[in-house]
């Protein structure tokens, strides 16, 4: 977890070999060929064509045309579907981070009461987490919230008619944010395991002590795991920024009603393969790096606030 | 960190009893808030379509598979087809990313050279970097080299290790390998190689188990990939073969709809039964995102 990340970036092995022999670099190096052809084949090499072209207009049939700075600044001031993306993606960033995580704390709390049966509930709650990336699962969330879908059924019993919650652009992000919540086994069970860390004796001290449940929970619980929470709030954040797949299906791959699903990767998938705008979708790719580097970058920061690391 | 995940002991026995029983009524109501879309999607997909609304029963009054024989030959290509397609991306990753994957974390664990702190902190970094900022030059690439429509651009980066999770998570578990191990092994006459395939691989099964189940499903759940690079009808995976399905009589035949999706889901449902424990273990020891 967050602790075993820092741990991990500095290899001991490393640490101990101040003379390493040719032989040990060549067989090192040998292990590593897969890994190095494919950092450099496909990741850093990729990586700078697609910084290179961010700064021209290319088509995939001419060559690439230098443009400058032509696209970032379109994408700054005059772009209503990049606002429109921006404003959809953080917002819905914005919603289903906290509500899942909170939901997912709540829970792991709750399971963590030494309660019988935690294997099979956390293998209830888990498994929405492991199956909710299929198209299957975005194809159930059209019809559960279609305007005659089980939700709706449900809410005729109790004599409310509903709208169709996805054809109308006031309600559309909320079913996706309900589908992220809905996915909070995953870090439930890094909560879970957050929780088991922490030790029994500073509960039986704070008993003693007359602390109440809910002063425990705010006085002990919480600083002890607010490692658990950064780790959680970075991994979840920058995957809430990188949702794809549930939009493209409920909208039919269009971003809408009126842009109100345009997720900020649909908008830039659009781009790219839909009107193959490449170097614009590049310029797009380069913002959205930016955009995720300044959140994490945020969240170092601000860690050292309110992250406590001498439980 | 792996025995306190595991451990089902119980951690503050101190509930009342009738504490507990309140605990066991809102936990047993949100697991069937929870599994009630799974559930009615399962059960819609053994209803006739005049069923499905207006019965928001679970048990279907007409039982049958209807649904599933019009759904499975739904498009000009049947979904026997999209499920090979599937299968053989799906393992060919599961192969590529163990082997590649296990090769790299082994130099970063276990060998000594020169750069490794580079190297390993590159891989760290990549970690971090939206695959955005890398797909349209490979876009570019895997065109130019004329793998479109084939399932190379799904398959080789796997045999290539970019997915840096896979190898993070396999150096955390070599580095726990006791290191006497190795050493004993050199004194054998060893080389490199022989421990890595003798001493290190037997042993790290579970995590290579850890590393093949989540690479089989995320690949198997991957609709990217398949979108971008798929445009045949013959070559689709089973999440572009649904959502043809949904694009061409999605509004038409929901109980066809729901039975294809059921079978989309069946594999990943199977893998869960046997792995749980080995999914749920590698969530809370790395942190990843399941």
């Amino acid at each position: 977890m967050a602790d075993t990340l820092i741990d991990a970036a500095t290899p001991v092995a490393a640490a101990r070999a101040p003379e390493s022999s040719w032989r040990d670099s060549a067989a090192g190096y040998l292990f590593l060929a897969p890994w190095l052809i494919g950092f450099f084949g496909l990741t850093l090499g990729p990586a700078l064509v697609s910084l290179y072209l961010s700064f021209t207009d290319y088509d995939l049939l001419s060559n690439p045309r230098w443009v400058g700075a032509a696209n970032y600044v379109r994408i700054a001031t005059s772009d209503p579907k990049f606002s429109a993306a921006m404003h959809v993606t953080f917002l819905y960033v914005a919603l289903a981070v906290p509500f899942k995580l909170t939901f997912a704390l709540l829970v792991a709390t709750i399971l963590n009461r030494g309660l019988r049966g935690l294997p099979l509930y956390r293998a209830i709650f888990y498994l929405p987490s492991l199956i909710g990336a299929s198209v299957a699962i975005s194809v159930l969330w059209r019809q559960l919230f279609a305007g005659d879908g089980l939700l709706n059924q449900a809410l005729k019993l109790v004599g409310i008619h509903g709208p169709s919650w996805i054809s109308n652009p006031d309600t559309a992000l909320y079913t996706l944010v309900a589908l992220s919540v809905w996915q909070f086994g995953s870090p439930m069970i890094i909560f879970l395991a957050g929780l088991r860390q922490i030790p029994k004796d500073v509960y039986e001290a704070a008993e003693i002590d007359g602390a109440s449940r809910s002063q425990q929970f705010w006085r002990i619980t919480l600083p002890l795991l607010t490692p658990v929470v950064f780790f959680n709030v970075v991994v979840q954040t920058i995957d809430a920024f990188k949702a794809f797949t549930p939009a493209f299906i409920i909208s039919g791959g269009t971003g809408g009603p009126i842009d109100a699903t345009l997720f900020y990767t649909l908008y830039l998938y659009q781009e790219a393969f839909a009107y193959f705008r490449m170097g614009y979708a590049s310029a797009l790719a380069w913002v959205l790096v930016v955009i995720i580097a300044a959140f994490t970058a945020l969240s170092f920061l601000s860690s050292r606030y309110w992250v406590h690391y001498d439980g | 960190m792996v025995d306190l995940a595991t451990s089902d002991e119980i951690p503050h026995p101190r509930n009342g009893r009738g504490r507990a029983l309140i605990y066991h009524v809102v936990l047993c109501l949100a697991s069937i808030a929870m599994l009630y879309p799974l559930l009615w999607m399962l059960a819609s997909s053994f209803k006739p379509d005049s069923d499905i609304f207006g019965d928001a029963s679970l048990w279907p009054r007409h039982f049958s598979l209807d649904a599933y024989w019009r759904g499975w030959s739904g498009l000009q290509v049947t979904f026997g087809r999209f499920f090979l397609n599937s299968l053989v991306v799906s393992l060919c990753s599961v192969v590529g990313n163990v082997m590649s994957c296990s090769l790299a974390a082994y130099a970063f664990a276990r060998l000594k050279f020169r750069g490794q702190k580079f190297w390993f902190a590159l891989m760290l970094g990549t970690l971090m970097l939206p695959y955005h900022v890398t797909l349209i030059p490979q876009y570019i690439l895997f065109l130019n080299l004329d793998w479109v429509d084939t399932f190379l651009p799904l398959i080789v980066p796997k045999f290539l290790a970019v997915d840096a999770f896979f190898i993070f998570l396999l150096v955390q578990f070599f580095r726990s390998i006791p290191r006497e191990l190795d050493e004993a092994a050199m004194i054998d006459g060893c080389g490199p190689w022989r421990i890595y395939w003798i001493v290190i691989l037997p042993l790290s099964v579970p995590a290579l188990a850890t590393a093949a189940v989540f690479t089989f499903i995320w690949t198997w759940d991957d609709f990217f990939g398949p979108l971008i690079y798929l445009n045949d009808m013959n070559s689709y995976t089973v999440q572009l073969g649904l959502r043809s399905f949904v694009d061409s009589t999605g509004k038409s035949d929901w109980s066809g709809l729901f039975a294809m999706s059921t079978l989309t889901l069946l594999p990943l449902f199977v893998l869960f039964l046997l792995f749980q424990r080995l999914l749920i273990d590698g969530i809370a020891t790395t942190g990843m995102k399941g």
